[in-house]
């Protein structure tokens, strides 16, 4: 699994954090998303997929 | 299949606005998912539009760009021309990107999710404050005036740089801005009267800055004063208008609903999950959110011309089966996935959000802790219900122990 994030389209609302707080995180002065891990194990696809669902901005994306 | 708009030998539907349960949206919006998800709608100010009723629908009109958020705010009921054009300066949620973007780059980091949690000590505070004058006040009290709008207005005040020992003045002018009766002098002075508060704070900020969200703006230079006062008006007033809304129904529903009160106090680590549920469950912004097509876009088979008004019902989203497959029209504090529509979605989801979970956690768990025998000290029928107030919720909510 391989994740893609566009910072330009991220509005920092914060979701993918919430859904998975292992591989996101927002910097702390603007809040954007951080990718903490861009290949994560496979045991997070269901949390790396929702967080890329809930996405307000469609600036997640996963590659399986 | 393709519709167009409705001509005038068809009958005008209106949007529903009538509910039969205090906690469902009005009836008519299940038959239109069912039947007709995209449907053509007059809205109160004549103009000719779309309601769009089903989850993935409301999503895509409210992340699809070629669907603007300049047109303004929906206010069925409310009278002509009540929302000014062009919107004041500094009002960023009816701008599109990139000018949004802009505004919401310069808020974001002040309201992310580790800020938000270490923000938490303080709303436990300031939550057990209006606990304890609430304890000593002894029952029955409004629980609106004692603790569901204190909370989020001190905390919105404190965040902002707000002096709270004004909210008298501007908690009213707020309510006068979101309720739909408001005549347009009323809805017009209001807004003036709230712009020159919080303009005079600009000014006194900019000569002695505090440690705040609106001296940190003024400092950063990127705004003008008038986009600094936009800006702090519209915090203010979603900084307490939402979350006193849900701290106070949530309790009402919870109380209507004696199992979903007793599981949640059974076991408190369900809290983080009743929190989302009750956001799906209630979706307090019960007209919906407003956009209008910059061009003619397909949706579900019909053609939405360019210029058409389309209104996305975040109530009816949530409650779609189509979504959310296992009984969404009952209140349900364990379930386990809840990706509601309640902040909205696209770039102008609720910037807010974490704030309002964070002040939502801290209120329901202490007032559930500290108050095991709460119950609404008026019958059912008798809590005035805000049907005519653009965030749903209650006037005042009788409450005893």
């Amino acid at each position: 699994m391989k994740i893609l994030i566009d910072e330009g389209k991220c509005v920092g609302a914060g979701t993918c954090v919430l859904a998975a707080a292992d591989v996101f995180d927002q910097r702390d002065e603007d809040g954007i998303v951080v990718l903490l891990d861009a290949d994560p194990p496979h045991t997070s696809l269901p949390q790396v997929r929702d967080a890329a669902a809930r996405c307000p901005a469609l600036a997640i994306e996963v590659v399986e | 299949m393709t519709n167009t708009q409705p001509t005038n030998t068809e009958p005008t539907k209106t949007q529903p606005t009538v509910r039969s349960c205090p906690f469902d949206p009005p009836a008519e919006y299940r038959t239109l998912r069912e039947q007709e998800p995209v449907a053509p709608m007059t809205f109160p100010d004549g103009a000719a539009g779309w309601l769009v009723t089903r989850y993935d629908d409301v999503r895509t009109v409210l992340s699809d760009a070629r669907f603007s958020a300049k047109r303004g705010i929906l206010r069925p009921g409310g009278p002509e021309g009540d929302v000014p054009a062009p919107p004041p300066p500094g009002l960023f949620i009816m701008m599109d990107a990139p000018e949004h973007t802009r505004f919401r780059r310069l808020l974001t980091g002040q309201f992310t999710v580790r800020r938000m949690r270490q923000l938490t000590p303080a709303v436990e505070k300031i939550v057990a404050e209006q606990l304890d004058a609430m304890a000593a006040a002894e029952g029955p009290v409004d629980l609106v005036q004692a603790f569901a709008l204190p909370i989020p207005s001190l905390v919105i005040c404190e965040l902002l740089g707000v002096p709270y020992a004004d909210r008298e003045e501007f908690q009213r002018n707020s309510a006068t801005i979101v309720r739909l009766n408001s005549s347009p002098e009323e809805f017009q002075q209001a807004q003036g009267a709230m712009r020159a508060f919080i303009h005079q704070l600009v000014l006194a900020k900019r000569e002695n800055p505090t440690d705040d969200i609106l001296s940190e703006l003024v400092q950063s230079g990127e705004l003008t004063d008038e986009e600094l006062t936009g800006v702090g008006v519209l915090l203010l007033i979603a900084g307490h208008e939402t979350t006193a809304n849900m701290i106070a129904l949530s309790t009402m529903c919870l109380l209507r609903n004696p199992e979903q009160l007793a599981a949640l106090r059974a076991d408190p680590s369900l809290m983080d999950g009743a929190v989302e549920e009750l956001l799906r469950y209630l979706s307090i912004i019960q007209f919906g959110v407003r956009r209008t097509a910059l061009e003619d876009v397909e949706l579900h088979g019909h053609q939405i011309k360019e210029g058409s008004m389309v209104v996305a019902s975040l109530s009816s989203g949530n409650r779609d089966t189509e979504h959310f497959a296992d009984a969404p029209e009952l209140l349900d504090v364990a379930r386990e996935h809840t990706p509601h529509l309640a902040f909205g979605h696209g770039i102008h989801q609720c910037l807010g959000q974490q704030l309002a979970r964070a002040e939502m956690k801290a209120a329901l768990s202490a007032l559930l802790e500290r108050f095991p025998t709460l119950r609404l000290a008026v019958p059912v029928d008798e809590v005035p219900m805000r049907d005519d107030m653009l965030v749903y919720g209650v006037h005042e909510l009788p409450v005893t122990w």
